[in-house]
């Protein structure tokens, strides 16, 4: 699977976005890790490593999991395995019978070092680096460490009911680090993309809720067992997650083909000359760009996405093509047609039916009809009728053109909302190109 | 960890079962019964198991919540779930027998659409291998109850073994059913299983693993131990059921886009999924592996999407083509590679879809490829082609009965196509069938009818030669 392929929603102008995040957010975070990481190391070689068997073991198993990393959707990066090494070293209290005394400030320095032995050879193989996805898994790292350091004294898995103390103890812990992770990955993508922080936020801890859980779990395994079975622990009980994670791969993997596969065959639009080249791809990317604006979720931007891709492919029942494949200016009827006979192939594959009433009611205006249409339908037919004015072209008269015919017709036809979003959007590109 | 899966046959009902897979359930379920009046001959008052009745109902509480919410897989005959944990943990604190007792719930849990019969060909299933794992781990010299420190790391040797013992008898006995028990769709005796099998044989053993972990904290944590230990077992299954689901949504939208492609030609309705099945079909005979019949089977589907690319005055011409006109005919597999190339997974895929209107003896298109130059499975997708373009109705000529267009594949055998794959197909479709289209292809208002260009029986004319 290709790393750059995004599960949901796509990361449009991906090597754009890349570079602004990178100046601003990321940059921002990765430095911020690299001062905590030098104070970590420093301080550690000053006092000289603790108990450096247990080290060894506990980064041996982060940097293993590191090596591992999945691609989650939406493109998100994840070390599953690694981090649920770093938490269980943050936490363990005891290896066989000897009391674990590591400091939290060696639990950053081994995590910080397993994490870049593990990102060599994605180097190697001339793949990302990854270093935000690093930083932050680094600072959930330290988070943890931090806040359980005062409480560890008095905790104790062997006693009586003591276990019952540590297990809780335990979870708020890594339920913390898990909600420091997904603030500060929203954060950044908020930035990035330019979408809503509290949206942003919400979808990062729905993807990340599931293998966070699995992931804190194993750590919680790992730290209660090791006072059991010794480091033999980290070897027995880090394979379910392994098997977690091959199949949060295979998941990850047929969605970003599913959505490869709806992108190359939209094309058969234009390879049978009913629209524009690119006209579906084109629709597409600024649908998904202006429902972000309007603060759409990413489950909602995949069909979205699905829709805009396929909104044209009701034109393959017409024996002619409309000529020149634009419709918007078609006649009313036929776009209706269109749309009509679209929302009927959609609705054969039986499992997108948002995705075909999306397409379904796109023909039809924001105001007058019998009832209102989706927000995903008066996006599409906004972002259609702009890009059958604009095209490929990316001049600014133009642009501007288009964009005052759709104001005009905001009474009955375009969503005022809708056109307003897609004129801060296409603002925001000529000042990116220029 | 356990592949818990549940013969599930369409339908359901036991009443279908053919009289050799009556057979297998009355053998697996006869193995069981002896198996455990030989434990009870061992030990007639059940010690172990009564004893200890409290850590058994836990287990059997947890084997019951895992069995009850499995995650069905694309064949819809097969499911999976992480019981095996269960089971494998009732080895440890109780033995053989308490295991056996254990899987033996299995007959309780909680799932609509399973009769009697699957049930108890289930709780067998799950009961042999269970008591086959206990016996495994005894003869290693595992030792039976609470594990201590002092019992890492010798325990882990036995434990495995008896971990693999536990999913090879699970998966071999289940496979067994599944090969007696006609498939959903015709001609797929759950073969679509056989993708996942590696998978779930790995993710079994490493869900086994948690077994020794509730073993192992059993005299810490007791009961709560299971409880920690379902997290990542649920995450699992919901990942995996993800992955199922996303996968069916796949394949339907795949099929659904392709149709819309098809609506173009009034020929071709079902076209593109009869090729798919039957190109899957001759990959399946030939020994191809899992997924490059998966990759086959989607680049039957497309095979034809180049064809957009051809205007409909030339593809619904009759009587004879001009040049431009079959030059516009032969490009329709490089346009459809256009359109796939740009989908990732489907490298194979691609030469088969550029390439199936190659000929053995050379004169296909749009390349002139000849005989072993020509990709394996542009070679597999032309015969399925072929034959289901003879076996569909034309108006100008009625459909093929299969046996004539057996016959006709037959004769142009090392001419068109490869003649190794046209028996391999011929060996499935008598294995198999065929499921012929339903509905006729309507006459064209003109009275004229157009040639398929898929039809070997109605070669396209071309007006001058060349």
């Amino acid at each position: 699977m290709r790393s750059a392929t995004s599960g949901a929603a796509g990361r449009p102008a991906q090597a754009e976005s890349w570079r602004q995040a990178m100046d601003s957010g990321e940059l921002l975070l990765v430095a911020a890790a690299g001062m905590l990481v030098v104070a970590a190391v420093a301080q550690t070689a000053a006092a000289g490593v603790v108990q450096p068997r247990i080290a060894l073991a506990f980064g041996a198993l982060i940097s293993f999991g590191e090596v591992l990393r999945l691609s989650l959707e939406g493109g998100r990066e994840s070390a599953p395995t690694g981090s649920a090494g770093a938490f269980a070293y943050a936490v363990v209290l005891s290896v066989g019978l000897t009391p674990a005394v590591q400091p939290a400030l060696q639990v950053i320095a081994v995590a910080a070092a397993g994490m870049v032995l593990g990102a060599l050879p994605h180097l190697a193989a001339g793949r990302p680096a990854g270093l935000a996805g690093v930083a932050s898994r680094l600072i959930a790292v330290a988070v943890v460490a931090a806040l359980f350091r005062p409480l560890r004294g008095a905790l104790s898995v062997t006693s009586q009911h003591g276990w019952v103390l540590a297990l809780v103890a335990m979870a708020g812990v890594l339920a913390a680090g898990w909600l420091a992770e997904c603030l500060i990955r929203a954060l950044i993508s908020a930035d990035a993309l330019r979408a809503r922080f509290g949206v942003a936020l919400w979808d990062e801890m729905r993807v990340q809720l599931p293998l966070g859980a699995a992931v804190a779990a194993t750590a919680i395994l790992i730290a209660f067992a090791a006072d059991i079975m010794g480091l033999a622990a980290l070897g027995v009980f880090i394979a379910p997650l392994l098997v977690t994670q091959l199949a949060f791969r295979r998941y990850a993997g047929i969605r970003a083909t599913y959505l490869e596969t709806v992108r190359a065959l939209a094309r058969v639009t234009e390879v049978g000359g009913y629209v524009e080249d690119g006209h579906a791809r084109r629709v597409g990317r600024l649908a998904v760009v202006v429902g972000r604006e309007l603060g759409m979720s990413e489950p909602e931007l995949l069909e979205l996405e699905y829709a805009a891709l396929m909104h044209d492919i009701g034109q393959l029942s017409l024996r002619d093509p409309i000529p020149g494949g634009a419709t918007v200016l078609a006649s009313p009827e036929q776009q209706r047609r269109i749309a009509e006979l679209g929302a009927a192939v959609i609705d054969q594959a039986g499992v997108l039916d948002r995705v075909a009433e999306i397409v379904r009611y796109q023909s039809w205006p924001w105001r007058g009809g019998k009832r209102e249409p989706p927000v995903g339908s008066r996006i599409i037919r906004a972002a259609n009728a702009f890009d059958d004015l604009v095209g490929a072209s990316a001049d600014t008269s133009r642009t501007m053109a288009a964009l005052e015919w759709l104001r005009l017709d905001t009474a009955t036809e375009y969503d005022p909302r809708v056109v307003a979003a897609l004129a801060a959007v296409a603002g925001r590109r000529h000042r990116g190109r220029r | 960890m356990v592949t818990g899966t549940g013969h599930r046959s369409r339908g359901g009902r036991a009443s279908r079962l053919s009289p050799a897979a009556w057979l297998y359930v009355a053998i697996v379920v006869a193995a069981a019964l002896a198996v455990l009046g030989k434990a009870l001959g061992a030990d007639p008052d059940m010690d172990g198991p009564v004893r200890l009745w409290w850590t058994m109902l836990v287990l059997a509480l947890l084997f019951c919540v895992c069995d009850s919410a499995p995650t069905t897989l694309a064949s819809r005959q097969s499911a999976w779930s992480p019981s095996s944990s269960a089971t494998l943990a009732a080895v440890v604190l109780v033995g053989p027998a308490g295991a056996m007792a254990v899987g033996a719930t299995s007959l309780l849990s909680v799932r609509r659409g399973l009769d009697l019969t699957q049930r108890v060909f289930n709780a067998s299933m799950y009961g042999l291998s269970a008591y086959a794992a206990g016996e495994a781990y005894l003869a290693l010299g595992g030792h039976v109850g609470h594990p201590t420190q002092a019992s890492f790391p010798a325990i882990i040797g036995p434990f495995a073994a008896a971990a693999v013992v536990h999913v090879s008898i699970n998966h071999g006995l289940l496979w067994g059913m599944l090969m007696l028990v006609p498939g959903a769709e015709p001609g797929q005796p759950g073969v679509a299983v056989q993708r996942y099998i590696t998978m779930l044989f790995v993710s079994d053993l490493g869900y086994a693993t948690l077994g020794l972990l509730v073993a192992a904290l059993w005299s810490v944590g007791g009961a709560f131990a299971a409880i920690l230990v379902l997290v990542p077992l649920f995450v699992a299954r919901w990942a995996m059921g993800q992955f199922a689901a996303q996968e069916r949504a796949y394949a339907a939208t795949m099929a659904a886009l392709c149709q819309a492609v098809e609506t173009k030609d009034c020929y071709t309705r079902g076209h593109s999924e009869r090729v798919s099945r039957g190109s899957a079909m001759i990959a399946r005979e030939v020994g191809m592996r899992g997924s490059r019949v998966e990759a086959i089977r989607y680049a039957g589907m497309l095979h034809d999407v180049g064809k957009l690319g051809v205007p409909t005055t030339v593809l619904q011409k009759s009587g004879a083509l001009t040049e431009e006109e079959f030059a516009a005919i032969q490009l329709h597999p490089m346009r459809g590679l256009a359109i796939v190339s740009e989908i990732g997974f489907l490298d194979e895929a691609l030469a088969g879809i550029m390439h199936h209107h190659e000929r053995m003896d050379g004169r296909g298109y749009p390349m002139g490829l000849a005989g072993d130059e020509i990709p394996e499975f542009a070679r597999v997708i032309a015969v399925a082609d072929a034959f289901d373009a003879m076996t569909s109705n034309r108006s100008y000529r009625g459909a093929l009965a299969v046996e004539e267009a057996i016959a006709d594949l037959r004769r142009w055998a090392g001419t068109q196509f490869d003649p190794a794959l046209v028996d391999a197909f011929v060996a499935a479709l008598r294995r198999e069938g065929w499921e012929e289209p339903r509905a006729a292809a309507p006459a064209p208002a003109d009275g004229l009818a157009a040639a398929d260009h898929d039809d070997p029986t109605a070669p396209l004319r071309v007006v001058e030669s060349w």
